[in-house]
């Protein structure tokens, strides 16, 4: 089949539209989830639950990988280092890339991985199996009971997250340099200590976390919620939550670098 | 998952992130050296501080004994005038001791090492160190090094 000069770009015009259509959903979706007070006597409790499933069971995945970014860090460093006679620096070139961009990024993109997807899942498989719209028959607000408990947690965990990604990073760079790489374990924690500003470097990382943890759970959850209820429309759903995520957060980064440091 | 369970593991998840943000805050930006009271306050005066910074070493034999707190230029003595706090535990430097500007290493950070002297009365609180080195300056070495080239070529 052929399509005509004009088809195509209505299909163009037609595509941006839907672009801006879901933007302007999803905007709505967060307004409507957040604003106002849970009307639910147990809204703690289901925060908590939501806290556990988002929080607590990526904490493996991201204890694991920030021991090991923070020990490939501390032996890259090293070796570049050594060459100039200068590898007692290595403990504040590990603080500084873990806490200013590492740490937030890798956290994020973890998080969009482990728990994005999986929220992703559930919401689209509730949507399917129309558990949402049977939330709506009873007359609770689907938005309210089941999305912004999970939005919530994603905003709460990620930073906390990101923490103790840093901390276990630079822990971790200190084993390599201190203990194997036999760098004097004053100057690995001086030199940190004099370069890292607990309002630069500490608060900034913070900050960036904090946004990339409202991106990252926006996506995942929306993703949920307007996907297709069908199998492959879910399977669709949580591959774009990884991707979308993945993106906006890399390029977030660069903006907030750029305006931060 | 009972709630009770679930609830002290989302707990114990809270209170390892706020820890790891404490210990991000006190060992590794180290604000907590900053707040120590238990220094006194030892001042220098240099011709030449450059590359100094505030937060800088102060060190002894090699070993840490306080930090630069404050730098400032000195209008009457054009000179650059260092603020150093020095761990109060460290209380027997004599009051001749030297202070000179090094450098850790060839591109390392610049920090003040403190050479013994041999009086018998010791620094104390808002005394001075006389006695002063100034920083190293590559060009003016460079420059040196060039006008000797050229004067032994008379």
């Amino acid at each position: 089949m052929k399509a005509s000069m004009t088809d195509r770009i209505a299909l163009l015009g037609r595509s941006g539209l839907d672009v801006v259509g879901t933007l302007g959903r999803s905007g709505i979706f967060l307004f409507q989830a957040l604003a106002g007070r849970s009307q639910f006597g147990n809204a703690f409790g289901l925060l908590v639950r939501q806290l556990y499933a988002v929080g607590v069971l990526s904490m493996v995945i991201i204890v694991v990988s920030g021991l090991f970014i923070g020990m490939v860090l501390a032996l890259q460093g090293y070796n570049i280092l050594s060459g100039y006679g200068s590898e007692q620096a290595v403990g504040q070139m590990v603080a500084l890339t873990l806490l200013r961009e590492l740490g937030p990024v890798v956290t994020a993109l973890l998080f969009a991985g482990r728990a994005g997807s999986a929220l992703t899942a559930e919401i689209g498989l509730m949507k399917a199996t129309e558990q949402l719209s049977s939330l709506e028959m009873i007359g609770v607000d689907p938005l309210k009971y089941v999305i912004a408990p999970r939005l919530w947690a994603g905003f709460i965990s990620m930073p906390l997250l990101a923490m103790i990604f840093c901390v276990v990073g630079i822990w971790g760079g200190a084993m390599v340099a201190v203990d194997w790489l036999g760098v004097y374990s004053g100057s690995y924690w001086s030199n940190m200590q004099n370069s890292v500003q607990f309002g630069e470097d500490v608060l900034n990382g913070l900050i960036k976390s904090v946004a990339f943890a409202f991106v990252v759970t926006w996506i995942a959850v929306f993703q949920g919620y307007d996907c297709d209820p069908t199998s492959e429309g879910i399977s669709r759903a949580t591959t774009r939550t990884v991707v979308y995520a993945s993106l906006a957060v890399l390029s977030l980064d660069f903006i907030l670098t750029a305006l931060m440091f | 998952m009972r709630m009770r369970t679930l609830e002290l593991t989302v707990g114990v998840f809270i209170l390892a992130g706020l820890l790891a943000l404490a210990v991000l805050a006190v060992r590794v930006s180290g604000l907590s050296t900053n707040t120590t009271g238990d220094v006194y306050k030892v001042y220098a005066h240099f011709d030449n501080v450059s590359g100094l910074t505030t937060r800088a070493r102060v060190t002894m034999a090699g070993v840490t004994i306080g930090q630069v707190t404050d730098i400032q230029f000195d209008k009457n003595r054009y000179t650059g005038r260092v603020e150093m706090a020095i761990f109060s535990d460290v209380d027997t430097l004599p009051a001749d001791s030297a202070a000179s500007i090094v450098t850790a290493g060839l591109l390392g950070e610049k920090y003040i090492g403190i050479s013994v002297g041999g009086d018998d009365m010791m620094l104390a609180e808002g005394d001075e160190i006389y006695d002063t080195q100034s920083a190293l300056v590559l060009e003016e070495l460079i420059g040196r090094f060039l006008l000797n080239t050229v004067s032994s070529d008379d």
